[in-house]
């Protein structure tokens, strides 16, 4: 049955996000302010304030978003598909194959353009590795799919310090930038907004399930769910998700770890509501930090996976230490 | 297919089974009927818990068949099969965090259509099955802070609220002690005859099966067993030669008892 405090988070959410579109809008090194955001709207004035916000900041934030909710609705499937509450969207090396491709784009010296695919294709041939390696018996076993997963990681960890080493000065800057994750020229398409609504489709269909499978494979059987089925749903959506976001803006890391574990904090385990939840959240999430990370150092910008880390790791410390000290109670 | 009371919950025809080149039944015949328990016995590693999961249709038959209701086991669909069918395993894995209610409710699942929620009377099914097992005061708690045995009551809870038409119970007395074992298998059994289903418990416990099975499969490890009611299969013969161990069988208050030697 749902509750009425899982409707009441949803709204919040739903709130929280048009804040925080808002407060993404009205941040970056030009002096545009809420004000003049929401003047713009009520009453659109063309000029260069204009072009600012339709050609620059709207798209970028969008693609906050778009990434962050990509990255967060991954973390929740892979959580269950491998039953471990520390797994992330880039724990089965789909990061490593993107950025291998992505970095040998940036060193052959192909323009900002073709990045994006270069990594979604680097990101597509690790879910096939991980994916033909750990199928090679029936049984998907969560252990063997995260040490296969593990140990392709680090073999694409060492491909990404072999390139960094031998690449000329000037590119090893843009190659840091696309490794911490940036969103500065960002853009989520109509490939990737599609990819989303149809991940969250597919995932709110299977999210009663998911709840089952969460308790274990032989249970969720037991309980009439097609477990290898749903298992190679799970891993190949969760990759789509995440080898999309990586493909807009690099390995951003800490929302797909952080942002379940705090919707199952505050009360939403079931994936009915954690879905959609996640998705908002970390749309959220990304969004904020993409407006500290254009607005802390300007004229400058940080790379965003800068930003989310700092907010992440003690935001992650505070949330183990809380559940650690409900356990003894 | 119609099954009319008088034809068998479940039936296995000449079933043989065997895990990792070792023989665990041939040519079984196991009938169980509406309203009956069956207990499976044998020592540790005969296979118990394999035959219950053959019979779950999570690993398939060497030879021979199963049939439940009449029919095929493997011409039911995976989803009808689990409202039949529900199965207690020895031991429960809680990782991620949920609420004792929550994890009952989990037993709803094969009920519900796609897109559907638990509504008010799925709630009602699992409260009373939380009542039923003495933890209802527990609803709101999580899992991960009760004891051993109250997470063996929240499990058998949770088969209840699936409300099977055969109970498949692995060593259903695992953490609960000897006043709890009794209360629930006395819940289980008043429950399989009030609703006319069927109950197959694997269990070491040779006292618990002789006081709540109406027909016992003893396993002796190399692929015989003995069939029938307690009476012809629980004797002190029987017995010691499937645990390699003297056990002796007294009379107590009309009452058969077993203790080793």
């Amino acid at each position: 049955m749902i509750q009425r405090q899982h409707i009441v988070l949803l709204l919040l959410l739903l709130a929280l996000t048009l804040f925080s579109f808002l407060i993404s809008f009205s941040s970056g090194s030009s002096q545009i302010g809420f004000t003049e955001v929401i003047a713009q709207f009520l009453n659109p004035s063309p000029g260069l304030d204009q072009q600012i916000l339709y050609e620059l900041r709207i798209p970028r934030s969008i693609a906050a978003f778009v990434t962050g909710a990509l990255l967060a609705m991954s973390g929740v499937i892979m959580q269950v598909l491998l039953r471990n509450p520390l797994a992330d969207p880039y724990i089965l090396g789909i990061s490593g194959g993107a950025a291998v491709a992505a970095l040998t784009a940036i060193t052959i010296g192909l323009g900002g353009y073709w990045i994006p695919y270069a990594a979604f294709f680097g990101a597509l041939l690790s879910i096939l590795i991980v994916f033909g390696l750990a199928r090679s018996s029936h049984n998907w076993s969560a252990t063997r799919l995260l040490l296969t997963g593990i140990v392709v990681s680090a073999g694409w960890g060492a491909v990404i310090n072999i390139l960094l080493t031998t690449s000329a000065n000037n590119s090893v800057y843009s190659m840091l930038f696309w490794l911490m994750g940036d969103l500065s020229v960002s853009r989520a398409g109509f490939v990737s907004i599609t990819i989303l609504v149809l991940g969250l489709l597919g995932m709110m269909y299977f999210a009663r399930a998911l709840n089952v499978l969460s308790r274990g494979d032989l249970q969720a059987s037991a309980l009439g769910v097609n477990v290898p089925r749903l298992k190679l749903i799970l891993y190949f959506t969760a990759s789509v998700l995440t080898a999309c976001a990586v493909s807009i803006a690099g390995t951003i890391g800490f929302v797909g770890l952080v942002i379940p574990h705090m919707l199952r904090l505050l009360g939403a385990r079931d994936h009915r509501v954690l879905i959609p939840a996640a998705l908002l959240l970390g749309g959220n999430f990304l969004m904020i930090a993409d407006s500290f990370a254009r607005t802390v150092i300007a004229p400058q910008q940080l790379p965003v996976g800068v930003v989310t880390a700092v907010i992440g790791v003690p935001v992650f410390l505070l949330i183990l230490r809380h559940t650690s000290q409900r356990v003894r109670e | 297919m119609t099954s009319t009371p008088n034809n068998p919950l479940l039936e296995t025809r000449d079933l043989t089974l065997s895990i990792a080149g070792r023989a665990i039944c041939k040519q079984l015949n196991l009938q169980i009927f509406r309203g009956e328990c069956v207990g499976i016995l044998g020592q540790n590693g005969t296979g118990k818990t394999t035959l219950l999961h053959t019979l779950m249709q999570f690993r398939s038959a060497e030879q021979g068949e199963i049939l439940l209701e009449g029919k095929q086991l493997n011409a039911w669909s995976r989803k009808i099969l689990s409202t039949r069918l529900g199965i207690l395993f020895q031991s429960t894995q809680d990782i991620m965090p949920s609420t004792v209610l929550e994890t009952a409710l989990i037993g709803r699942h094969p009920h519900l259509a796609d897109w559907e929620w638990e509504d008010a009377q799925d709630e009602q099914i699992a409260r009373d099955a939380l009542a039923a097992m003495g933890i209802a005061d527990l609803a709101e708690r999580e899992v991960n802070t009760l004891s051993g045995g109250e997470r063996q009551r929240l499990a058998i809870a949770t088969l209840l609220t699936q409300q099977p038409r055969l109970f498949l119970l692995d060593e259903p007395g695992n953490h609960l002690d000897i006043a709890y074992q009794v209360q629930s298998l006395n819940l289980l059994r008043t429950h399989v005859l009030e609703q006319q289903a069927g109950l197959c418990m694997a269990t070491h416990d040779i006292n618990l099966a002789a006081r709540f099975c109406d027909q016992i499969l003893l396993l002796l490890g190399d692929g015989a067993f003995v069939l029938g009611t307690c009476a012809q299969v629980l004797t002190a013969q029987n017995l010691s030669q499937a645990y390699g161990c003297e056990i002796r069988r007294i009379e107590l208050e009309g009452r058969a008892v077993f203790f080793p030697a």
